[in-house]
């Protein structure tokens, strides 16, 4: 294959490489057996350019619309898979599903093809470049009364030039029963609101991000630093070898403030009794309590553990 | 500051008060300032409203300075671009530094409207704490919040008159921010919180809705039914917008002929939104009110033809139309027959990647034909035609905001194969009135000598995947003398290009490029030749050195940025 592997970050090749590409194409249309072997950007199963009139719905979404087809272009071989130097016709290949978008900002590449890989396939790959989530897409088609998948274009970032916010809201509404993928309200984010006493503000934090109490009470540490006289203290070297809960044992015992959370039963209890995992999954909201306020919540949160285990 | 007799035409300090209180257009003050300093005195004292497009443009103390009796600020930050994710997370516009300042120089600031901002809880929070009489929140395109930011807002305001959220980048923790309002607030005027997603406490709601006699303007969630939407519009007859929420016609136990009741009792609502999942069910209980309205929002509502034909013919006063391209062709033509004194129209993509939906020329056509007030358009399309567009311009004269989004990057003429070029020649010949182009399709620099030629009056200027060499930027800069903000991406335009417009930098907001071919070299010599300038480069990871990715320059009497993150580089 002596097509090069370059990134491009618009439409418009330089001109050089135009007419390199175009003598490239050109000499790969009349090659069948490199097709063949090609690599391609459909799904697994997917037909070449030629031999999509076997798979009729396809062309006919392609020529649908007095839009040239991807087979009239192969085979009318009037010229058009030529760039010109104008930067005219990788409109063509546009078009036919893919063609050379910004490869370094294509979105979503998928199927694990490589940059490179996609820039020479892109050229004569079927006009059915799926990305993953694109199947959102298909199936809604399908069940907008079409027998087959359009074909759907590959997406270039921020284009077209719509808002994520609607982006987003319409995804959802072609899939009602599919959640939505944004990361907000699935798996992946565990929100709970931080507040403490005193303080005029509000955290929230993600205890997803955290993989133990250790990584927590720093990070609560920085939250709130500002309104801690140094409460916190100076922790030195820990004197429970390694046992994360011991960090706020010496906030329990040394400082004015205490963590505190609320369970899913609505029990506010100490933080650090629990083993991390149990107290992710349970933790609804957290307080920074004044130590003096916190008296009686230890003994109940050992209980409370007793019983659960 | 006595007037000085020696100047025969210098006004008394009171009447130049007073007269300046009554002006209330921005641009008319920015002008009278110029006069001589008198004026510019009065001037700014009086100002009680002040509109920063690109917060980067100055400093909050210089604003502070200048204008010491502000009650109403908006302030706009990220370039437009960043709507569409090319702008890196966390490059700035923090509303946090403005607040700092205003908190000292406006503590009786009433009013803030922020678009495309970075606005934290924390910032919200502060807002809320440190100026007691503040009343209207907009937020529109801003990020970094979350719905604790409201509770915050809710809590502490206690003459809220407006919460208005649009289309944010919000964390939704959930819906309890709206019982945070306290039960002694009567105030609210507008409620705007069609953009959350999460349920909100109906009660609270119903409540809130029912003591704030004022209230005009109410935008619900999709999670609102449509009893519950019934039951609110009983409360508040007297609302002019409404944004409807869901409509869907599943589990809804009141009677068509009942909700119809309760829209025909709403005389003054001029303004639909909403819609999210309506169907042909419950659509016709609107008909009472869409004799007078005047702006209809069904960008969210995936309705055809039909649906859209039963609402238009009963809609004679509309003059603002946006419509899901899912209404197809047919429903444009409907557009055009039932909406004569339409004004506005902007038609959204419902499947963008789909290339068998959608609407086409004849659509836009059929609009044209039969509104010939259209003045205002935003088409997103799949395919278009010169001649189509050409038309266009002949029966609508009046464009002065002219956005049309062939949506394959440089797709031409697909009957003709040509490029685009004449389309939008057409359009800015015929159009002498036209202030904001965005351009589409395959484009060589024939369409920008065009617009350098013709387009005269041209304020903002959006391309993408078009033009053939630097000479189509350069027709444009050279060209468009009222030129305010330029957004170019993915275009052939070099260093040459970019230093073509020297002369117009200052008099514009903004020019952003992106994926273009201009290089750092060719950036700093702009910087170098124009001090006044904030010439960044937003370094792209795996960008080649030299390459200048992303460029934004814009004007600013406040110097280089301090709060640059490590991927701005100022030149």
């Amino acid at each position: 294959m002596s097509i090069s592997i370059e990134e491009h970050d618009y439409i418009g090749l330089s001109e050089v490489n135009m007419e390199k590409k175009a003598c490239e194409v050109a000499n790969n249309n009349k090659d069948l057996n490199l097709k063949a072997t090609e690599l391609r950007l459909g799904l697994p199963g997917s037909e070449s350019p030629e031999r999509e009139a076997v798979n009729g719905g396809v062309i006919k979404n392609l020529v649908a619309g007095a839009k040239r087809g991807f087979s009239d272009t192969i085979n009318g071989g009037s010229g058009k898979w030529v760039f010109s130097v104008n930067g005219g016709s990788e409109v063509d290949l546009v078009k036919n599903g893919g063609g050379l978008f910004s490869c370094s900002k294509v979105e979503n590449m998928n199927s694990g093809l490589g940059v490179g890989s996609v820039k020479e396939s892109a050229v004569l790959a079927s006009p059915k470049p799926v990305l993953l989530e694109k199947k959102v897409q298909v199936s809604a088609n399908s069940s907008n009364g079409q027998t087959s998948a359009p074909a759907p274009k590959q997406q270039v970032v921020g284009w077209p030039p719509i808002r994520s916010f609607r982006k987003n809201t319409m995804a959802v509404s072609h899939t009602k029963n599919e959640e939505e993928t944004d990361g907000k309200m699935g798996s992946g984010c565990l929100y709970v609101k931080v507040s403490m006493d005193g303080a005029p503000y509000l955290r929230k934090v993600d205890l997803e991000i955290y993989s133990s109490y250790l990584d927590l009470s720093s990070a609560l540490e920085k939250m709130f630093s500002c309104f801690t006289i140094g409460q916190y203290g100076s922790h030195g070297a820990p004197t429970r070898d390694g046992l994360s809960e011991s960090r706020l044992m010496d906030l329990l015992h040394g400082s004015e403030y205490v963590l505190t959370y609320e369970d899913k039963d609505g029990d506010w209890m100490l933080v650090g009794d629990v083993p991390w995992d149990m107290f992710i999954r349970s933790c609804k909201r957290m307080r920074i309590m004044k130590s003096s306020d916190a008296i009686g919540l230890a003994p109940r949160a050992m209980e409370k553990c007793r019983n659960r285990t | 500051m006595d007037p000085d007799l020696t100047k025969p035409w210098a006004l008394p300090e009171e009447f130049l008060k007073r007269t300046f209180a009554l002006i209330n257009s921005d641009k008319d003050r920015n002008s009278a300032s110029l006069v001589c300093k008198d004026w510019y005195n009065a001037e700014r004292f009086s100002r009680r409203h002040v509109s920063i497009r690109n917060c980067y443009s100055v400093s909050p103390e210089i604003v502070a300075a200048r204008f010491p009796g502000i009650r109403s600020v908006t302030l706009k930050g990220k370039p437009r671009f960043s709507d569409f994710n090319l702008v890196p997370e966390d490059w700035g516009a923090d509303v946090q530094s403005w607040l700092s300042v205003f908190a000292a120089a406006y503590p009786f600031l009433e009013e803030l409207r922020l678009k495309r901002m970075a606005v934290s809880d924390e910032s919200l929070e502060y807002l809320a704490m440190n100026f007691h009489g503040f009343k209207a929140l907009s937020l529109l395109s801003c990020d970094g919040f979350s719905t604790i930011g409201l509770e915050a807002i809710v809590t502490h305001c206690k003459n809220l008159t407006e919460l208005d959220l649009q289309e944010n980048g919000i964390d939704d923790l959930g819906g309890d921010w709206l019982s945070y309002v306290p039960e002694n607030l009567t105030s609210l005027e507008v409620l705007n919180f069609a953009a959350l997603d999460s349920e909100v406490s109906f009660d609270a709601l119903e409540s809130l809705v029912s003591r704030c006699k004022s209230l005009r303007v109410l935008k619900v969630n999709r999670k609102i039914s449509l009893d519950q939407l019934r039951r609110l519009i009983e409360l508040a007859p007297k609302l002019t917008e409404l944004g409807t929420g869901s409509f869907a016609e599943d589990l809804v136990s009141s009677s068509v002929t009942e909700l119809e009741s309760a829209f025909s009792k709403c005389r003054d609502l001029h303004t639909l939104s909403g819609f999210w999942d309506v169907t042909l069910l419950y659509l016709p209980v609107i008909f009472p009110v869409c004799g007078n309205l005047t702006f209809l929002n069904l960008s969210y509502a995936t309705l055809g033809a039909i649906e859209l034909e039963c609402i238009l013919t009963r809609c004679k006063s509309l003059r603002r139309l946006w419509v899901l391209d899912t209404v197809g062709d047919e429903g444009l033509e409907m557009v055009g027959s039932c909406c004569p004194l339409l004004e506005e129209l902007r038609v959204f993509p419902a499947d963008p990647f789909n290339q068998e939906l959608g609407v086409t020329e004849s659509g836009f056509l059929s609009v044209s034909n039969g509104c010939p007030n259209l003045h205002y358009v935003l088409y997103f399309c799949q395919r278009m035609t010169n001649a189509a567009v050409a038309t266009v311009a002949q029966n609508c004269p009046n464009f002065t905001h002219f956005r049309l989004c062939i949506m394959s990057p440089g797709e031409p003429d697909y009957l003709t194969n040509e490029p685009m070029d004449e389309a939008f020649g057409a359009i800015v010949k015929t159009c002498p009135n036209l202030r904001r182009l965005s351009v589409s399709g395959r484009l060589t620099d024939l369409a920008f000598e065009y617009i350098g030629n013709h387009a005269k009056n041209l304020e903002t200027f959006s391309v993408a995947f078009a033009g053939t060499s630097d000479l189509g930027m350069e027709y444009v800069m050279r060209g468009c003398p009222k030129l305010r903000r330029v957004e170019i991406r993915d275009c052939p335009f070099g260093d040459n290009a970019l230093l073509s417009g020297l002369a117009q930098y200052e008099s514009m907001r903004s020019l952003w490029m992106s994926a273009c071919n201009v290089t750092t070299d060719g950036c700093k010599k702009l910087a170098d030749e124009m001090p006044r300038l904030n010439v960044e480069v937003i370094k792209d990871d795996g960008g080649e050195d030299g390459s200048a990715d992303k460029v934004y320059i814009y004007r600013t009497v406040a110097g280089p940025r301090t709060d640059a993150p490590p991927f701005v580089v100022t030149l």
